[in-house]
């Protein structure tokens, strides 16, 4: 059997049992439109170059397998001191009981199957719209899957800069579960939003975020991805940069069988800012642990920013990947742009796989990529353990101070010691 | 406090001896001090005592207050008291100076079943503390020895030192690096912390810095092992007339 045909098999298999939501006409024809792009491209396998140092198999099986529901014992419940909004999805369907009301000033916001079912509604320029065009130069199929068969999700329209945050949880209560969601957020001129997302969501989560920021708008995203350590998650975050816009987003995970993080990001308006920042906390101790953040940014603009920092710490197997791409176009002049990827391995048994790219057509611009891979410093661990610290304690401390600078990504003081916090629970709860 | 005896090391990785036989015994109280050329094994003495990897001791003990510090983990012995001012302390980006001393000070009172020390306790006592030795309290709050000069790493070093309240204080050539000015700022922050329930051996090239800490011995280290001891006329007998004279004496 050729490849193509496997593919083919494989797609429609996995296929066979699910149904595109009906809704407005529009709706309805981008949902069939990125069917016919999911067909056409076929799920993704090993054999693709995209997916050369992950494997979609568990992504991409008609059955959503199975994740045990994690114990969380009295982890102290992530942003519970920070006044938000809160939205709480369980296993991929909207909990109104557990959720506050849709009401919140200078931003509105709507679940994903009531807006697309409204004749006119300005998600019309968004849905699906952002994916399509991230799916040049590499085709992302799970992500036009998301968009034709997303059951769930919410609709974020900030027209002014919003008090407080927009928290999304997503809990995991039953074990064999598999959600398709999918966000839409607008930033107007001038606004500013804040969103948090956190939870591990279901046994199998497939995730797909399109954001637009328009002239001078502001977009912070926090999330974190862990608890369950059985769970897959596959997300997508397409965003689209406006002049003097900012999108800043940091994710950090921790357990999970796999997880991989794509985010393309456009650059279209001079002056704009992007940052994409992840922490991630694997230990192979239980199954397996794989995670991948996939990262391509395109600048197609004047004077425009770009910082990329991925840091992840990998102990008893766990794999670890990064592939990130910065590509300037012609008359992006004085574009700055970075990308360092860095890996911390407290084994030998764990390992490391980064395909850092440039790919720059403007000559006046700065732009660096670094990648690099090591142990724990011996030294370090010396000095701390001779001061009286354990070995256990002064390990963390040492995988903390690596993680530090992805996490001073995090701009909002209360957000980042609450990731901090989650953090210190997390190697906390590994000592035992 | 600190025993030593008959002390043998090797290197591990390598086949080569540094320590041959080294007897030394530190009273409570008293301040010790260990010259001897490059490569004699000053330093080695004080990382085997402080429990570094890489080398291994083939005979001999090491007692400290009746217990084998040999046998202890590098964090057991330091709750058990000893410390160890480094020649070149390490550079620890992304740590707080003030989070790692904070867990030191606590870990070590834990191992020892006392209990914790709170966070406001903590402050008042560091301030306290930074202030005589004149660290500002920026130094306090930046990664631990990151960006700091000279100066301000062996300054950091007694900081930790006066925190953390050992019994038995090892200073490796402290004096390495430091202005006269630095010098006595240190040397201060040691004679401060001298009372009859601490010992220190203070491992040093020159006998300026115990111009200012007054040895009450001066031992001579040679090819690993103690040749001579003395008082503090020792070490000036070596700053006027070099260690050729004691070694050809001993040779």
């Amino acid at each position: 059997m050729g490849m193509a045909q496997a593919k083919k098999d494989l797609t429609e298999t996995r296929l066979a049992d699910l149904k595109r939501p009906d809704g407005a006409v529009w709706a309805n024809e981008a949902r069939a439109a990125a069917e016919a792009r999911l067909r056409l491209a076929g799920l993704p396998t090993r054999r693709d170059e995209y997916w050369k140092f992950t494997d979609p198999a568990t992504l991409t099986a008609a059955d959503a397998g199975q994740a045990a529901i994690f114990d969380a014992g009295d982890e102290v419940p992530l942003y519970d001191g920070i006044d938000r909004l809160k939205l709480v999805f369980v296993d991929g369907v909207f909990d109104a009981d557990a959720s506050d009301d849709l009401t919140l000033e200078g931003v509105e916001i709507e679940l994903l199957p009531e807006a697309l079912t409204k004749d006119i509604h300005w998600a019309k320029g968004l849905y699906g719209v952002l994916e399509e065009r991230g799916q040049t130069p590499v085709l992302r199929p799970l992500a036009a899957m998301n968009t034709a068969y997303a059951t769930a999700g919410v609709v974020i329209r900030a027209t002014a800069k919003v008090t407080k945050p927009i928290s999304l949880t997503y809990l995991h209560e039953a074990e064999t579960s598999d959600a398709i969601l999918h966000n839409l957020i607008r930033v107007e001129e001038g606004a500013e939003v804040t969103v948090l997302e956190n939870g591990p969501a279901a046994a199998r989560f497939n995730k797909c975020m399109e954001v637009e920021i328009a002239d001078g708008g502001s977009f912070h995203h926090v999330r974190a991805q862990g608890r369950d350590h059985e769970r897959r998650a596959m997300t997508h975050m397409f965003s689209r940069l406006g002049a003097r816009s900012t999108f800043k987003s940091f994710t950090l995970t921790a357990n999970g069988v796999l997880t991989r993080n794509e985010n393309i990001i456009e650059i279209t308006g001079d002056d704009a800012v992007a940052h994409v920042a992840g922490a991630a906390l694997g230990d192979g101790a239980n199954g397996a642990f794989h995670h991948d953040d996939t990262v391509f940014i395109t600048h197609d603009a004047e004077r425009c920013e770009s910082r990329q920092v991925f840091k992840k710490v990998l102990r008893n197997g766990a794999e670890g990947v990064f592939q990130g791409k910065i590509l300037v176009k012609q008359g992006a002049q004085k574009t700055d742009g970075y990308q360092l990827s860095q890996a911390l391995l407290l084994d030998e048994d764990s390992s490391f796989q980064a395909k850092p790219e440039l790919e720059i057509y403007a000559d006046d611009v700065i732009c660096s990529h670094g990648s690099t891979t090591g142990a724990i410093d011996e030294e370090g661990l010396f000095y701390l353990r001779s001061r009286g610290v354990p070995e256990d304690a002064a390990t963390d401390l040492l995988v903390l101070a690596f993680l530090a600078e992805a996490i001073e990504e995090i701009e909002d003081d209360r957000l980042r010691e609450d990731i901090l916090l989650r953090l210190h629970q997390w190697l906390e709860r590994r000592r035992g | 406090m600190l025993e030593i005896k008959n002390l043998h090391v090797s290197l591990e990785e390598e086949d080569k001896v540094i320590l041959k036989g080294v007897d030394l015994t530190v009273e409570t109280g008293k301040v010790h001090a260990i010259m001897g050329p490059n490569g004699s094994g000053k330093s080695t003495l004080s990382y085997v005592l402080s429990g570094r990897d890489g080398y291994e001791v083939t005979e001999g003990s090491a007692m400290l207050e009746g217990a084998d510090i040999l046998d202890m983990d590098p964090e057991e012995r330091a709750a058990a008291g000893l410390f160890l001012a480094f020649q070149y302390p390490v550079e620890i980006p992304g740590v707080g100076n003030m989070t790692f001393l904070r867990t030191a000070v606590n870990a070590q009172r834990k191992a020892r079943g006392e209990e914790e020390m709170s966070a406001a306790e903590f402050l008042k006592v560091i301030r306290a503390k930074a202030k005589a030795l004149k660290i500002d309290a920026d130094m306090l709050k930046r990664p631990v020895n990151v960006g700091f000069s000279g100066g301000e790493k062996k300054r950091n070093e007694i900081l930790q030192m006066a925190m953390l309240e050992p019994k038995m204080c090892i200073l490796d050539e402290t004096d390495s690096g430091l202005d006269v000015d630095a010098m006595k700022l240190v040397a201060e922050g040691v004679n401060a912390l001298r009372d009859a329930g601490r010992g220190f051996l203070v491992i040093t090239h020159y006998q300026r810095l115990l111009d200012h800490i007054k040895p009450d011995f001066v031992h001579i280290m040679a090819d690993g092992q103690i040749v001579r001891t003395g008082g503090p006329e020792l070490a000036l007998e070596v700053e006027q007339n070099g260690y050729a004279d004691i070694l050809a004496e001993v040779a």
